[in-house]
Protein backbone atom coordinates (compact mmCIF):
# COMPACT_ATOMS: atom_id res chain seq x y z
CA UNK A 1 0.00 0.00 0.00
CA UNK A 2 1.05 3.53 -0.82
CA UNK A 3 2.42 5.61 2.38
CA UNK A 4 1.50 8.91 2.47
CA UNK A 5 3.03 10.22 5.53
CA UNK A 6 6.09 8.90 7.68
CA UNK A 7 7.15 9.97 10.72
CA UNK A 8 10.46 8.84 11.93
CA UNK A 9 12.00 9.32 15.47
CA UNK A 10 10.21 13.01 15.56
CA UNK A 11 11.44 15.01 18.78
CA UNK A 12 10.05 18.48 19.57
CA UNK A 13 11.31 20.60 22.89
CA UNK A 14 9.67 24.04 23.00
CA UNK A 15 11.76 26.75 24.97
CA UNK A 16 14.52 23.78 25.68
CA UNK A 17 11.95 22.62 28.52
CA UNK A 18 9.01 21.13 26.70
CA UNK A 19 9.03 17.89 25.61
CA UNK A 20 6.09 17.88 23.74
CA UNK A 21 6.80 15.07 21.32
CA UNK A 22 9.38 12.03 22.18
CA UNK A 23 10.65 9.84 19.48
CA UNK A 24 7.35 9.52 17.92
CA UNK A 25 7.13 6.88 14.89
CA UNK A 26 4.12 5.65 12.59
CA UNK A 27 3.15 5.64 8.82
CA UNK A 28 -0.26 6.79 7.51
CA UNK A 29 -0.87 4.84 4.56
CA UNK A 30 -3.09 5.83 1.82
CA UNK A 31 -7.19 4.97 1.82
CA UNK A 32 -7.52 4.57 5.84
CA UNK A 33 -8.99 6.29 8.02
CA UNK A 34 -6.66 7.47 11.31
CA UNK A 35 -7.46 8.91 14.60
CA UNK A 36 -4.72 10.26 16.76
CA UNK A 37 -6.08 10.28 20.47
CA UNK A 38 -4.50 11.95 23.30
CA UNK A 39 -5.63 14.22 26.45
CA UNK A 40 -5.09 17.34 25.81
CA UNK A 41 -0.98 18.60 25.58
CA UNK A 42 -0.76 15.33 24.52
CA UNK A 43 1.87 16.14 21.32
CA UNK A 44 -1.12 15.77 18.76
CA UNK A 45 -1.26 19.39 17.38
CA UNK A 46 2.50 19.23 17.77
CA UNK A 47 3.05 16.59 15.80
CA UNK A 48 0.10 17.59 13.27
CA UNK A 49 2.31 20.71 13.25
CA UNK A 50 5.59 19.75 12.33
CA UNK A 51 4.01 18.25 9.04
CA UNK A 52 2.64 20.84 8.14
CA UNK A 53 5.42 23.17 7.95
CA UNK A 54 4.36 25.78 10.58
CA UNK A 55 6.10 24.10 14.12
CA UNK A 56 9.97 23.69 13.57
CA UNK A 57 10.90 20.06 14.83
CA UNK A 58 14.07 19.89 17.16
CA UNK A 59 15.16 16.45 15.70
CA UNK A 60 14.05 13.04 13.80
CA UNK A 61 12.49 13.60 10.52
CA UNK A 62 8.79 13.42 8.40
CA UNK A 63 8.72 12.37 4.77
CA UNK A 64 5.27 13.21 2.49
CA UNK A 65 4.76 10.62 -0.22
CA UNK A 66 7.99 8.82 0.14
CA UNK A 67 9.90 12.33 0.23
CA UNK A 68 9.54 13.03 -3.98
CA UNK A 69 9.01 16.55 -3.46
CA UNK A 70 9.70 19.54 -0.64
CA UNK A 71 7.28 20.04 2.03
CA UNK A 72 5.63 22.60 0.40
CA UNK A 73 4.82 21.14 -2.79
CA UNK A 74 3.56 18.30 -1.18
CA UNK A 75 1.41 20.28 1.33
CA UNK A 76 -0.54 21.98 -1.80
CA UNK A 77 -1.80 17.68 -2.12
CA UNK A 78 -2.82 18.36 1.19
CA UNK A 79 -6.16 19.36 2.70
CA UNK A 80 -5.58 20.44 6.64
CA UNK A 81 -7.46 22.07 9.00
CA UNK A 82 -5.90 23.18 12.20
CA UNK A 83 -7.88 23.80 15.50
CA UNK A 84 -9.56 26.66 13.98
CA UNK A 85 -10.90 28.04 10.93
CA UNK A 86 -8.38 30.57 9.83
CA UNK A 87 -9.58 33.11 6.77
CA UNK A 88 -9.60 36.50 6.22
CA UNK A 89 -12.61 37.90 7.83
CA UNK A 90 -13.14 40.65 5.64
CA UNK A 91 -13.29 38.58 2.19
CA UNK A 92 -16.40 36.59 1.18
CA UNK A 93 -16.67 32.75 1.42
CA UNK A 94 -15.75 32.46 -2.46
CA UNK A 95 -13.22 34.86 -2.57
CA UNK A 96 -11.49 33.69 0.49
CA UNK A 97 -11.68 29.83 -1.50
CA UNK A 98 -10.04 31.36 -4.44
CA UNK A 99 -7.16 32.54 -2.55
CA UNK A 100 -6.35 29.23 -1.27
CA UNK A 101 -6.86 28.12 -4.95
CA UNK A 102 -3.77 31.08 -6.21
CA UNK A 103 -1.70 29.57 -3.13
CA UNK A 104 -2.35 25.90 -3.86
CA UNK A 105 -1.79 26.97 -7.80
CA UNK A 106 -5.08 25.42 -9.00
CA UNK A 107 -7.82 26.61 -11.52
CA UNK A 108 -11.29 28.01 -9.67
CA UNK A 109 -13.47 25.80 -10.80
CA UNK A 110 -13.97 23.52 -7.77
CA UNK A 111 -14.50 26.56 -5.72
CA UNK A 112 -18.62 26.14 -6.57
CA UNK A 113 -18.44 22.49 -6.09
CA UNK A 114 -17.26 22.20 -2.89
CA UNK A 115 -18.90 24.69 -1.32
CA UNK A 116 -22.35 23.09 -2.58
CA UNK A 117 -20.72 19.84 -0.81
CA UNK A 118 -20.61 21.82 2.49
CA UNK A 119 -23.65 23.04 2.08
CA UNK A 120 -22.40 27.10 1.88
CA UNK A 121 -23.72 27.57 -1.57
CA UNK A 122 -26.18 30.15 -0.95
CA UNK A 123 -23.53 32.55 1.61
CA UNK A 124 -20.65 32.39 -0.54
CA UNK A 125 -21.15 36.16 -1.24
CA UNK A 126 -21.12 36.53 2.66
CA UNK A 127 -17.91 38.03 4.18
CA UNK A 128 -16.29 35.26 6.45
CA UNK A 129 -16.63 37.70 10.05
CA UNK A 130 -20.57 37.18 9.43
CA UNK A 131 -20.15 32.82 9.70
CA UNK A 132 -21.59 31.00 12.75
CA UNK A 133 -18.37 29.19 14.28
CA UNK A 134 -20.17 25.60 12.43
CA UNK A 135 -20.27 27.01 9.29
CA UNK A 136 -16.87 28.80 9.63
CA UNK A 137 -15.47 24.95 10.38
CA UNK A 138 -17.49 24.03 7.29
CA UNK A 139 -16.00 26.53 4.78
CA UNK A 140 -12.37 25.15 6.36
CA UNK A 141 -13.86 21.82 5.11
CA UNK A 142 -14.17 22.92 1.55
CA UNK A 143 -10.91 24.69 1.55
CA UNK A 144 -9.51 21.61 2.48
CA UNK A 145 -10.70 19.60 -0.12
CA UNK A 146 -10.65 22.20 -2.74
CA UNK A 147 -7.74 20.22 -4.49
CA UNK A 148 -9.17 16.90 -4.01
CA UNK A 149 -6.36 15.95 -1.93
CA UNK A 150 -4.75 12.79 -1.52
CA UNK A 151 -5.27 13.43 2.85
CA UNK A 152 -7.44 15.05 4.83
CA UNK A 153 -5.78 16.64 8.22
CA UNK A 154 -8.47 17.43 11.01
CA UNK A 155 -7.28 18.79 13.96
CA UNK A 156 -10.46 18.68 16.54
CA UNK A 157 -12.94 19.48 14.25
CA UNK A 158 -15.87 19.49 16.33
CA UNK A 159 -14.32 21.86 19.09
CA UNK A 160 -16.65 24.36 20.28
CA UNK A 161 -19.85 23.14 17.45
CA UNK A 162 -23.19 22.66 18.96
CA UNK A 163 -24.91 19.31 18.87
CA UNK A 164 -26.13 19.73 15.09
CA UNK A 165 -22.42 21.19 14.05
CA UNK A 166 -21.01 18.27 15.21
CA UNK A 167 -23.25 15.98 13.25
CA UNK A 168 -22.93 18.14 10.33
CA UNK A 169 -18.94 17.58 9.92
CA UNK A 170 -19.20 14.42 11.33
CA UNK A 171 -21.28 13.28 8.36
CA UNK A 172 -19.16 15.02 6.33
CA UNK A 173 -16.44 13.38 7.11
CA UNK A 174 -17.84 10.39 6.26
CA UNK A 175 -19.08 11.32 2.96
CA UNK A 176 -15.48 12.00 2.75
CA UNK A 177 -14.18 8.73 3.50
CA UNK A 178 -16.93 6.88 1.97
CA UNK A 179 -15.25 8.71 -1.02
CA UNK A 180 -11.93 6.69 -0.59
CA UNK A 181 -9.36 9.68 0.78
CA UNK A 182 -7.11 9.27 3.58
CA UNK A 183 -7.97 11.15 7.14
CA UNK A 184 -6.05 11.69 9.68
CA UNK A 185 -8.45 12.80 12.51
CA UNK A 186 -7.14 14.32 15.58
CA UNK A 187 -9.37 14.09 18.67
CA UNK A 188 -10.13 13.83 22.17
CA UNK A 189 -13.27 13.02 21.46
CA UNK A 190 -13.11 9.00 21.77
CA UNK A 191 -16.90 8.53 20.52
CA UNK A 192 -16.08 10.32 17.19
CA UNK A 193 -12.69 8.05 16.81
CA UNK A 194 -14.77 5.39 17.25
CA UNK A 195 -17.25 6.10 14.60
CA UNK A 196 -15.21 7.03 11.73
CA UNK A 197 -11.71 5.69 11.96
CA UNK A 198 -10.29 2.72 11.21
CA UNK A 199 -6.86 3.04 12.46
CA UNK A 200 -5.81 4.98 15.61
CA UNK A 201 -2.24 6.28 17.37
CA UNK A 202 -2.84 6.75 20.79
CA UNK A 203 0.07 9.53 22.31
CA UNK A 204 0.40 10.41 26.32
CA UNK A 205 2.86 12.96 27.19
CA UNK A 206 4.17 13.08 23.95
CA UNK A 207 4.93 9.37 23.66
CA UNK A 208 3.15 7.10 21.69
CA UNK A 209 1.70 4.09 23.84
CA UNK A 210 -0.82 2.33 20.83
CA UNK A 211 -0.56 1.82 17.51
CA UNK A 212 -3.13 -0.31 14.94
CA UNK A 213 -6.27 -1.00 14.32
CA UNK A 214 -9.10 0.20 16.40
CA UNK A 215 -10.53 -3.32 15.72
CA UNK A 216 -7.14 -4.80 17.64
CA UNK A 217 -7.64 -2.05 20.20
CA UNK A 218 -10.89 -3.19 20.93
CA UNK A 219 -11.02 -7.22 20.85
CA UNK A 220 -8.04 -7.43 23.08
CA UNK A 221 -9.85 -10.19 24.70
CA UNK A 222 -12.68 -9.26 26.66
CA UNK A 223 -14.22 -9.70 29.47
CA UNK A 224 -17.52 -11.46 31.24
CA UNK A 225 -19.76 -9.85 33.70
CA UNK A 226 -21.75 -12.79 35.90
CA UNK A 227 -23.70 -13.50 38.88
CA UNK A 228 -25.28 -16.63 40.40
CA UNK A 229 -26.67 -17.12 43.39
CA UNK A 230 -23.51 -18.09 45.18
CA UNK A 231 -20.78 -16.03 44.53
CA UNK A 232 -18.35 -17.31 46.82
CA UNK A 233 -18.63 -20.82 45.17
CA UNK A 234 -18.34 -19.11 41.67
CA UNK A 235 -15.26 -16.83 42.30
CA UNK A 236 -13.68 -20.14 43.63
CA UNK A 237 -14.65 -22.34 40.74
CA UNK A 238 -13.82 -19.76 38.39
CA UNK A 239 -10.31 -19.02 39.82
CA UNK A 240 -9.37 -23.08 38.46
CA UNK A 241 -10.12 -22.18 34.90
CA UNK A 242 -7.38 -22.05 32.87
CA UNK A 243 -7.98 -18.71 30.71
CA UNK A 244 -9.02 -16.95 34.12
CA UNK A 245 -7.11 -13.61 34.57
CA UNK A 246 -8.48 -11.89 37.47
CA UNK A 247 -11.48 -11.12 39.07
CA UNK A 248 -13.19 -8.41 39.98
CA UNK A 249 -16.08 -7.65 42.32
CA UNK A 250 -18.79 -4.90 41.18
CA UNK A 251 -21.91 -3.97 42.13
CA UNK A 252 -22.21 -7.29 43.35
CA UNK A 253 -21.80 -8.97 39.94
CA UNK A 254 -18.49 -10.44 38.73
CA UNK A 255 -16.62 -9.20 36.05
CA UNK A 256 -13.49 -11.74 34.91
CA UNK A 257 -10.91 -11.10 32.84
CA UNK A 258 -9.34 -13.24 30.49
CA UNK A 259 -5.87 -14.27 29.34
CA UNK A 260 -6.87 -16.26 26.37
CA UNK A 261 -9.86 -16.96 24.33
CA UNK A 262 -13.02 -18.27 25.92
CA UNK A 263 -16.66 -18.43 24.69
CA UNK A 264 -19.39 -17.72 26.41
CA UNK A 265 -21.08 -21.23 26.33
CA UNK A 266 -17.96 -22.57 27.09
CA UNK A 267 -17.76 -20.85 30.24
CA UNK A 268 -21.23 -21.73 30.77
CA UNK A 269 -20.99 -25.20 30.10
CA UNK A 270 -17.74 -25.37 32.61
CA UNK A 271 -19.50 -23.74 35.67
CA UNK A 272 -22.93 -26.21 34.83
CA UNK A 273 -20.23 -29.24 35.09
CA UNK A 274 -19.04 -27.56 38.62
CA UNK A 275 -22.77 -27.01 39.65
CA UNK A 276 -23.60 -23.61 39.17
CA UNK A 277 -26.17 -21.92 37.77
CA UNK A 278 -26.14 -18.31 36.79
CA UNK A 279 -28.20 -15.58 37.08
CA UNK A 280 -26.25 -13.16 34.61
CA UNK A 281 -23.76 -13.96 31.98
CA UNK A 282 -22.73 -11.07 29.79
CA UNK A 283 -19.57 -11.14 27.52
CA UNK A 284 -18.26 -7.59 26.83
CA UNK A 285 -15.93 -5.72 25.09
CA UNK A 286 -14.18 -2.31 26.83
CA UNK A 287 -15.38 0.48 24.79
CA UNK A 288 -12.48 2.63 23.17
CA UNK A 289 -12.95 5.35 26.20
CA UNK A 290 -12.35 2.46 29.00
CA UNK A 291 -9.38 0.99 26.61
CA UNK A 292 -7.73 4.34 26.21
CA UNK A 293 -7.96 5.47 29.84
CA UNK A 294 -6.72 2.17 30.83
CA UNK A 295 -4.11 2.67 28.37
CA UNK A 296 -3.47 6.39 29.52
CA UNK A 297 -3.66 5.39 33.38
CA UNK A 298 -1.63 2.20 33.54
CA UNK A 299 1.98 3.43 31.62
CA UNK B 1 6.13 35.42 -9.88
CA UNK B 2 2.81 36.74 -10.89
CA UNK B 3 1.15 34.41 -8.75
CA UNK B 4 2.62 35.30 -5.35
CA UNK B 5 1.90 39.35 -6.36
CA UNK B 6 -1.79 37.84 -6.95
CA UNK B 7 -2.49 36.57 -3.72
CA UNK B 8 -0.77 40.04 -2.29
CA UNK B 9 -3.13 41.97 -4.16
CA UNK B 10 -6.23 40.31 -2.84
CA UNK B 11 -5.77 40.31 0.27
CA UNK B 12 -4.73 44.21 0.52
CA UNK B 13 -7.53 45.08 -2.50
CA UNK B 14 -10.17 43.05 -0.70
CA UNK B 15 -9.63 45.24 2.97
CA UNK B 16 -11.82 48.00 2.99
CA UNK B 17 -9.27 50.25 5.14
CA UNK B 18 -6.03 49.45 3.46
CA UNK B 19 -7.55 50.24 -0.10
CA UNK B 20 -9.14 53.55 1.61
CA UNK B 21 -5.54 54.32 2.81
CA UNK B 22 -4.07 53.03 -0.47
CA UNK B 23 -6.91 56.27 -2.60
CA UNK B 24 -5.98 58.63 0.12
CA UNK B 25 -2.27 58.51 -0.33
CA UNK B 26 -2.19 58.44 -3.83
CA UNK B 27 -5.10 61.47 -3.72
CA UNK B 28 -2.53 63.54 -1.31
CA UNK B 29 0.41 62.88 -3.86
CA UNK B 30 -1.36 64.38 -6.32
CA UNK B 31 -2.15 67.54 -4.41
CA UNK B 32 1.65 68.30 -4.81
CA UNK B 33 0.51 70.31 -7.89
CA UNK B 34 -1.45 72.32 -5.67
CA UNK B 35 1.91 73.94 -3.86
CA UNK B 36 1.77 75.65 -7.54
CA UNK B 37 -1.24 78.18 -6.19
CA UNK B 38 0.61 79.04 -2.46
CA UNK B 39 1.12 82.44 -2.20
CA UNK B 40 1.95 85.08 0.64
CA UNK B 41 3.76 87.59 2.24
CA UNK B 42 6.92 87.51 4.38
CA UNK B 43 7.47 91.16 5.78
CA UNK B 44 7.73 93.10 2.70
CA UNK B 45 8.33 90.19 0.30
CA UNK B 46 5.71 89.00 -1.79
CA UNK B 47 6.22 85.24 -2.39
CA UNK B 48 4.75 83.49 -4.99
CA UNK B 49 6.00 79.68 -4.61
CA UNK B 50 5.30 78.60 -8.66
CA UNK B 51 7.73 81.41 -9.15
CA UNK B 52 10.23 80.74 -6.72
CA UNK B 53 11.94 78.20 -9.48
CA UNK B 54 11.08 75.08 -7.17
CA UNK B 55 8.94 73.67 -10.17
CA UNK B 56 11.95 74.36 -12.94
CA UNK B 57 13.82 71.30 -14.13
CA UNK B 58 15.90 69.98 -13.05
CA UNK B 59 14.75 70.91 -9.06
CA UNK B 60 11.51 69.40 -9.22
CA UNK B 61 12.78 66.32 -9.10
CA UNK B 62 14.70 66.66 -6.37
CA UNK B 63 11.71 69.19 -4.11
CA UNK B 64 8.90 66.63 -4.97
CA UNK B 65 10.44 63.92 -4.09
CA UNK B 66 11.43 65.07 -1.04
CA UNK B 67 7.86 66.29 -0.03
CA UNK B 68 6.31 63.24 -1.27
CA UNK B 69 8.02 61.23 1.07
CA UNK B 70 6.38 63.05 3.81
CA UNK B 71 3.05 60.86 2.89
CA UNK B 72 4.59 57.41 3.23
CA UNK B 73 3.10 56.87 6.43
CA UNK B 74 0.18 56.06 5.16
CA UNK B 75 1.35 53.26 2.86
CA UNK B 76 3.66 52.43 5.94
CA UNK B 77 -0.08 51.65 7.81
CA UNK B 78 -1.11 49.53 5.28
CA UNK B 79 2.13 47.54 5.29
CA UNK B 80 2.34 47.21 8.75
CA UNK B 81 -1.25 45.80 9.34
CA UNK B 82 -1.34 43.47 5.77
CA UNK B 83 1.75 41.46 8.17
CA UNK B 84 0.05 41.89 11.65
CA UNK B 85 -3.20 41.21 10.56
CA UNK B 86 -1.50 37.72 9.19
CA UNK B 87 -0.65 36.85 12.40
CA UNK B 88 -3.95 37.85 14.13
CA UNK B 89 -6.13 36.50 11.89
CA UNK B 90 -4.06 33.06 12.09
CA UNK B 91 -3.92 33.24 8.31
CA UNK B 92 0.04 33.10 7.91
CA UNK B 93 -0.38 29.46 9.30
CA UNK B 94 -3.35 28.68 7.11
CA UNK B 95 -0.99 29.88 4.19
CA UNK B 96 1.72 27.80 5.01
CA UNK B 97 -0.46 24.88 5.99
CA UNK B 98 -2.03 25.22 2.10
CA UNK B 99 0.91 24.88 0.74
CA UNK B 100 2.91 28.33 0.48
CA UNK B 101 7.04 27.81 1.69
CA UNK B 102 7.81 30.78 3.96
CA UNK B 103 10.45 31.98 1.06
CA UNK B 104 7.12 32.22 -1.04
CA UNK B 105 5.68 34.46 1.78
CA UNK B 106 8.49 36.87 2.53
CA UNK B 107 8.90 37.19 -1.58
CA UNK B 108 5.09 38.28 -2.07
CA UNK B 109 5.34 40.72 0.50
CA UNK B 110 8.28 42.17 -0.56
CA UNK B 111 7.16 42.28 -4.29
CA UNK B 112 4.36 44.39 -2.45
CA UNK B 113 6.27 46.39 -0.59
CA UNK B 114 8.47 47.16 -4.57
CA UNK B 115 5.18 47.32 -6.30
CA UNK B 116 4.18 50.10 -4.24
CA UNK B 117 7.66 51.92 -4.33
CA UNK B 118 7.49 51.67 -7.77
CA UNK B 119 3.96 53.08 -8.37
CA UNK B 120 4.83 55.87 -5.96
CA UNK B 121 7.87 56.54 -7.88
CA UNK B 122 6.07 56.66 -11.00
CA UNK B 123 3.26 58.73 -10.51
CA UNK B 124 5.47 61.56 -8.56
CA UNK B 125 7.55 61.24 -11.93
CA UNK B 126 4.36 61.78 -13.73
CA UNK B 127 2.71 64.43 -11.39
CA UNK B 128 6.64 66.63 -11.71
CA UNK B 129 7.09 66.18 -15.49
CA UNK B 130 3.26 67.64 -15.99
CA UNK B 131 4.01 70.46 -13.07
CA UNK B 132 7.61 71.01 -15.03
CA UNK B 133 6.47 71.06 -18.21
CA UNK B 134 3.47 74.06 -17.00
CA UNK B 135 5.84 76.23 -14.85
CA UNK B 136 9.15 75.51 -15.63
CA UNK B 137 11.60 77.95 -17.26
CA UNK B 138 13.48 75.38 -18.46
CA UNK B 139 11.70 72.97 -21.26
CA UNK B 140 14.78 71.13 -23.07
CA UNK B 141 14.75 67.69 -23.31
CA UNK B 142 18.30 67.56 -21.75
CA UNK B 143 17.50 69.31 -18.68
CA UNK B 144 13.93 68.09 -17.66
CA UNK B 145 15.68 64.53 -17.16
CA UNK B 146 18.76 65.29 -15.38
CA UNK B 147 18.92 64.78 -11.92
CA UNK B 148 16.69 61.63 -12.47
CA UNK B 149 18.56 59.96 -9.42
CA UNK B 150 16.40 61.93 -7.15
CA UNK B 151 13.92 59.25 -8.41
CA UNK B 152 16.09 56.46 -7.84
CA UNK B 153 16.52 57.99 -4.39
CA UNK B 154 12.78 58.07 -3.43
CA UNK B 155 12.17 54.76 -4.59
CA UNK B 156 14.83 53.15 -2.77
CA UNK B 157 13.86 55.03 0.48
CA UNK B 158 10.48 53.84 -0.04
CA UNK B 159 11.61 50.19 -0.56
CA UNK B 160 14.07 50.65 2.52
CA UNK B 161 11.09 52.39 4.42
CA UNK B 162 8.53 49.81 3.89
CA UNK B 163 10.96 47.10 3.92
CA UNK B 164 11.27 48.42 7.72
CA UNK B 165 8.17 48.80 8.24
CA UNK B 166 7.72 45.03 6.77
CA UNK B 167 9.72 43.65 9.04
CA UNK B 168 8.56 45.62 12.57
CA UNK B 169 5.44 43.93 11.68
CA UNK B 170 6.83 40.08 11.43
CA UNK B 171 9.01 40.71 14.56
CA UNK B 172 6.10 42.54 16.98
CA UNK B 173 2.98 40.49 15.30
CA UNK B 174 0.57 43.58 16.12
CA UNK B 175 0.34 46.64 13.90
CA UNK B 176 -0.30 49.34 16.50
CA UNK B 177 2.84 47.76 18.83
CA UNK B 178 4.57 47.51 15.51
CA UNK B 179 3.78 51.47 14.50
CA UNK B 180 5.08 52.92 17.98
CA UNK B 181 8.13 50.78 17.37
CA UNK B 182 8.64 52.91 14.29
CA UNK B 183 8.27 56.29 16.09
CA UNK B 184 10.08 54.45 19.30
CA UNK B 185 13.28 53.64 17.02
CA UNK B 186 13.29 57.25 15.34
CA UNK B 187 13.64 58.36 18.47
CA UNK B 188 16.23 56.24 19.74
CA UNK B 189 18.46 56.66 16.66
CA UNK B 190 17.73 60.87 17.03
CA UNK B 191 18.49 60.88 20.80
CA UNK B 192 21.00 58.99 21.53
CA UNK B 193 22.54 60.91 18.20
CA UNK B 194 21.99 63.96 20.71
CA UNK B 195 23.35 62.69 23.41
CA UNK B 196 26.85 61.49 22.03
CA UNK B 197 27.59 64.41 20.11
CA UNK B 198 26.20 67.32 22.36
CA UNK B 199 26.36 66.02 25.93
CA UNK B 200 28.91 63.51 25.85
CA UNK B 201 31.63 64.48 23.34
CA UNK B 202 30.62 68.14 23.33
CA UNK B 203 30.87 68.52 19.63
CA UNK B 204 29.08 71.68 18.28
CA UNK B 205 26.52 71.22 15.59
CA UNK B 206 28.09 72.50 12.49
CA UNK B 207 31.21 69.72 13.27
CA UNK B 208 30.88 67.20 11.04
CA UNK B 209 32.39 64.22 13.64
CA UNK B 210 32.63 60.48 13.46
CA UNK B 211 29.41 60.55 15.48
CA UNK B 212 27.73 61.75 11.99
CA UNK B 213 29.78 58.87 10.07
CA UNK B 214 28.77 56.32 12.53
CA UNK B 215 25.19 57.46 12.22
CA UNK B 216 25.28 57.48 8.97
CA UNK B 217 24.87 54.18 8.69
CA UNK B 218 21.33 53.89 10.51
CA UNK B 219 18.57 52.97 9.29
CA UNK B 220 16.41 56.15 9.62
CA UNK B 221 19.23 58.47 9.17
CA UNK B 222 20.61 56.99 6.33
CA UNK B 223 17.04 57.03 4.26
CA UNK B 224 17.33 60.71 5.64
CA UNK B 225 20.36 60.95 4.11
CA UNK B 226 19.16 59.85 0.52
CA UNK B 227 17.50 63.09 0.12
CA UNK B 228 18.34 66.48 1.52
CA UNK B 229 15.94 68.94 2.53
CA UNK B 230 15.60 71.01 -0.57
CA UNK B 231 14.57 74.62 0.92
CA UNK B 232 18.04 76.29 1.00
CA UNK B 233 17.91 75.55 -2.64
CA UNK B 234 15.07 78.43 -3.26
CA UNK B 235 15.61 81.77 -4.54
CA UNK B 236 14.02 83.58 -1.82
CA UNK B 237 15.16 81.42 1.32
CA UNK B 238 19.19 81.64 -0.46
CA UNK B 239 18.26 85.77 -0.73
CA UNK B 240 17.27 85.93 2.58
CA UNK B 241 20.13 83.78 3.82
CA UNK B 242 22.87 86.04 1.83
CA UNK B 243 21.11 88.83 4.00
CA UNK B 244 21.55 87.47 7.29
CA UNK B 245 24.82 86.11 6.21
CA UNK B 246 24.56 82.44 5.88
CA UNK B 247 26.72 81.05 2.95
CA UNK B 248 24.90 77.98 1.61
CA UNK B 249 27.33 75.21 0.74
CA UNK B 250 25.22 72.49 1.60
CA UNK B 251 25.70 69.17 -0.95
CA UNK B 252 22.10 68.46 -2.04
CA UNK B 253 23.21 66.00 -4.79
CA UNK B 254 22.44 61.96 -4.10
CA UNK B 255 25.06 60.00 -3.18
CA UNK B 256 26.01 56.77 -4.58
CA UNK B 257 27.25 55.46 -1.08
CA UNK B 258 23.90 56.30 0.99
CA UNK B 259 21.77 54.63 -1.69
CA UNK B 260 24.45 51.28 -0.91
CA UNK B 261 23.79 51.93 2.66
CA UNK B 262 20.10 51.86 2.27
CA UNK B 263 20.05 49.01 0.02
CA UNK B 264 21.79 46.89 2.83
CA UNK B 265 19.71 48.00 5.00
CA UNK B 266 16.54 46.56 2.89
CA UNK B 267 18.75 43.40 2.75
CA UNK B 268 19.11 42.87 6.24
CA UNK B 269 15.25 43.57 6.80
CA UNK B 270 14.12 41.34 4.21
CA UNK B 271 16.67 38.41 5.39
CA UNK B 272 15.64 38.77 9.01
CA UNK B 273 12.28 38.68 8.25
CA UNK B 274 12.79 35.46 6.28
CA UNK B 275 14.81 34.26 9.45
CA UNK B 276 12.81 35.19 12.20
CA UNK B 277 9.64 33.41 10.26
CA UNK B 278 11.78 30.81 9.89
CA UNK B 279 12.67 29.97 13.66
CA UNK B 280 9.02 30.74 14.90
CA UNK B 281 6.71 28.36 15.77
CA UNK B 282 3.54 29.45 14.75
Amino acid sequence: METILTIQNLNKIYNRKVHAVKNLSFEIKKGNVYGILGPNGSGKSTTLGITLNVVNKTSGDYKWFDGAMETHEALKKVGAIIERPNFYPYMTAEENLKLVCKIKNIPFQKVEEKLELVGLIERKDSKFSTFSLGMKQRLAIASALLNDPEILILDEPTNGLDPQGIRQIRDLIRIIASQGTTILLASHLLDEVEKVCSHVVVLRKGEMLYQGSVEGMLSSEGFFEIQADDMELLESTLKNHPSVDKIITEEGKLLVYLKGTLEAKDLNLYLHQNNIVLNHLVKRKNSLEEQFLQLTNNN
Amino acid sequence: MKRLLSIELQKITKNRSSKVLTIIYFLLLSLITLIASIEFDLGPIHINVAEQGIFNFPFIWHFNTYFADFLKIFLAVVIVSMMANEYSYGTLKQNLIDGMSKKEFIISKFLTVLLFAGVSTLFVFIVSLFLGLKHSSFTEISIIFSDLEYLLAYFVKLTCFFSFCLFLGILVKRSAFALGFLFFWFGVEKISYGILKFEVFKFKNSDVTFIDRIYDFFPLEAMSNLIIEPFSRLNFVKTLGNQVGIESVKDYSVHFSTIAIVVMWIFIFILTSYYILKKRDL
